[in-house]
């Protein structure tokens, strides 16, 4: 278990997309976070149901998809290709078909391989079904079982990265966020997802052990992309959804202290903050993303990553191509573009960062907080304060300070009835007390039992 | 009870600002000044909570701060209820809402619940990952006019159709059926014999509204 006690990077100059002081060889030689930057596709089947009725279908639907995208990624001279396959909740629960599956993804890719020298690697994520359980049952039971299995299987087959969008918390902070309650979003994040987080990751660490797989990393998807999309539909304050997501690096923070060494997963916006702290490679998402759902941040998101991902797109008919093609290839030139600016050097890289920063910080919260300056003012909060809690209230408050500092100085535009949020926020941080043991028993206390079960944090009794 | 004349304006604000103590004194004082418990809720909270509705449709109010004002009705609907019950009233519709099989997620299905309950229609939220038949089951028991059905994903959608046809073999044919969710679409649900559809809670309200003609 590794604990990060001061920051891999700890210079916004340094935090550039495509180098990561602790880059990732794969086993086809793809040297991630090494100077490149890598496409990383995803994709899922169109509406349809997926049983066993359906099963010829499915296959032949994930068979065409990846022919075709690694062909295209052929002509297009990609230098390397990272495909992700994130199952759908009923491959997680039979896992022997998201393990078919994983297999025949593995071996198009060992051919392309093969055949054309197009090295790639592929990322297993499997559907966290643990959730099928309401409250969820998250230690245990047939849910936990089959997503194990799943997780072993596929990299039996073949895949080579190990990640998850875990829910650990999430019943909670569902609530705390349509309600605007910071403390609940930072008990959710922090003490609940931060335990389910350091329980899930262990086992993991061990089935990419006995597999020779790597652990990937974890995303805070369900917890900072809600936060996100509910601010797009003007649900919740923008202001609160970029707290939320600053505090959501301290949970997942956590796959890291347990081993995983990325590439971070594509839908975790809080990826910078956590590449500035652990020093491993990260993948990111943002306007190659919209097929999947809209974002303030489709620019800026690119200015750290080093995997370019789309998050994903189902596999329908568009003019040119079937939709994984066609983002491939937009994925294939955004990234052609970030390499250009590396090879032509430091200034070269680093102007194309400011200009990815500054098309998107002024106008939104969520943009600003992730700005490599302000990257790494968070990251050193949430380090500095190292217990999760601490670390969660540091994250907020850092979060808000900085949010104010860039309205105050004109260099954010913040929307007037969203400011008072600001100073409410603030006021909620003020009230929680200092310590995480009474912080986790008032809010133990305040639990309902019918929503979420104590005991699968292990904090029944506590 | 007596033919009584009292100003419930106040106790719509206070529902509006999201005041709950207010909410329940001015509900209180309406009670002892004689008015039925009824004419309390369709007078005072209900148009209260459409202000609300209708501000949060227009971008004018977040689900924070809508929440707060669903809570305020809350707590004066629980002095008003056992009142009501006692004289065997029942909201005049009752919807049974739920995310369709196989799909957990439920924000949006829980913001159509709130709203549903400040119109004042009776709600019987059935949760998430439900199952065709426990739609079916759950419409006949509590008599619903309406059953709501929400997915967000695109492999789950088509639970809808085979939801919406197990209420037609059920015969629950005055049984109308809205859905919404992230990929669903008016084309949609005209396609699976959907008779509603709302692209997001703040309608949903409206349209739940015109199909029970209300």
């Amino acid at each position: 278990m590794s604990t990060f006690t001061q920051l891999a990077i700890d210079d916004a100059h340094e935090l550039l997309f495509g180098r990561a002081p602790r880059p990732l060889t794969t086993r086809r030689g793809m040297v991630i976070g090494g100077g490149v930057v890598y496409p990383e596709l995803n994709f899922t089947l169109p509406a349809m149901l997926v049983d066993q009725a359906t099963m010829d279908e499915v296959r032949r639907q994930y068979r065409q998809i990846i022919t075709d995208a690694l062909q295209r990624a052929v002509e297009l001279e990609v230098p390397g290709l990272v495909v992700e396959f994130e199952t759908l909740p009923p491959m997680t629960q039979t896992p022997a078909w998201g393990i078919e599956l994983t297999r025949i993804l593995a071996e198009a890719m060992e051919e392309a391989y093969a055949r054309h020298g197009l090295p790639s690697v592929l990322r297993i994520t499997p559907n966290d079904t643990r959730e099928f359980d309401r409250p969820p049952i998250l230690r245990r039971g047939e849910n936990w079982q089959q997503m194990l299995e799943t997780f072993e299987g596929c990299a039996n087959a073949g895949a080579e990265l190990l990640s998850i969008e875990s829910v650990g918390g999430k019943e909670v902070h569902d609530e705390a966020l349509q309600a605007g309650d910071l403390p609940g979003v930072i008990f959710a994040l922090c003490v609940l997802g931060e335990r389910d987080m350091r329980f899930l990751w262990s086992r993991l660490a061990r089935v990419a052990q006995r597999t020779g797989s790597v652990c990937a990393g974890d995303t805070a998807c369900g917890f900072g992309n809600t936060a996100m999309v509910l601010a797009e539909q003007k649900m919740i304050p923008r202001v609160f959804a970029a707290v939320v997501r600053a505090v959501t690096a301290v949970r997942s923070l956590v796959a890291y202290e347990c081993g995983a060494v990325g590439p971070g997963k594509d839908c975790g916006y809080e990826n910078p903050i956590l590449k500035a702290i652990t020093g491993y490679p990260m993948a990111m998402e943002g306007k190659s993303a919209a097929c999947a759902h809209l974002s303030p941040l489709g620019n800026i998101a690119a200015a750290t990553c080093d995997t370019w991902s789309n998050e994903s797109v189902q596999n329908v008919r568009l003019l040119a191509a079937m939709a994984p093609t066609c983002y491939l290839e937009q994925l294939a030139y955004d990234c052609r573009l970030m390499n250009e600016a590396l090879r032509d050097g430091d200034d070269a890289a680093r102007t194309l960062q400011r200009w990815l920063v500054r098309s998107d910080a002024p106008r939104d919260p969520q943009a600003c907080v992730l700005t490599p300056g302000n990257v790494i003012e968070l990251a050193r909060a949430i380090v500095d304060a190292g217990e999760p809690y601490r670390a969660g209230v540091a994250a907020a408050r850092r979060a808000i300070d900085l949010i104010e500092r860039a309205a105050e100085a004109g260099e954010l535009h913040i929307i007037e009835r969203e400011r008072p949020w600001l100073s409410m926020m603030r006021h909620s941080l003020d009230e929680m007390p200092e310590d995480a043991d009474t912080f986790i028993a008032h809010h133990l206390a305040q639990l309902d039992p019918t929503r979420c079960l104590a005991a699968e944090y292990a904090l029944a009794g506590v | 009870m007596t033919d009584v004349s009292i100003d419930l304006q106040p106790l719509s604000d206070a529902v509006v600002d999201g005041n709950r103590s207010k909410t329940v004194r001015l509900a209180q004082e309406a009670l002892d000044a004689g008015l039925e418990p009824l004419a309390i809720i369709e007078q005072g909270l209900v148009p209260g909570m459409e202000v609300v509705g209708a501000r949060f449709k227009r971008n004018e109010m977040f689900v924070p701060e809508m929440l707060i004002a669903a809570r305020a009705m809350k707590e004066a609907m629980a002095l008003l209820e056992p009142r009501l019950a006692a004289t065997g009233y029942k909201p005049a519709h009752t919807v049974v809402i739920g995310t369709v099989q196989g799909d957990l997620h439920d924000i949006g299905k829980n913001l159509v619940a709130t709203m549903l309950k400040g119109a004042n229609f009776g709600v019987v939220d059935l949760g998430t990952n439900v199952a065709p038949e426990t739609f079916v089951e759950a419409a006949g028991e509590h008599g619903a006019a309406l059953i709501g059905l929400s997915a967000l994903l695109t492999t789950t959608m088509p639970r809808m159709k085979s939801t919406v046809q197990a209420i037609r073999d059920a015969g629950l044919r005055d049984v109308r059926v809205m859905i919404g969710g992230a990929p669903v679409t008016q084309s949609y649900a005209d396609e699976i014999g959907a008779e509603g559809y709302a692209p997001d809670a703040a309608s949903a309200v409206d349209t739940a509204r015109q199909l029970v003609a209300v």
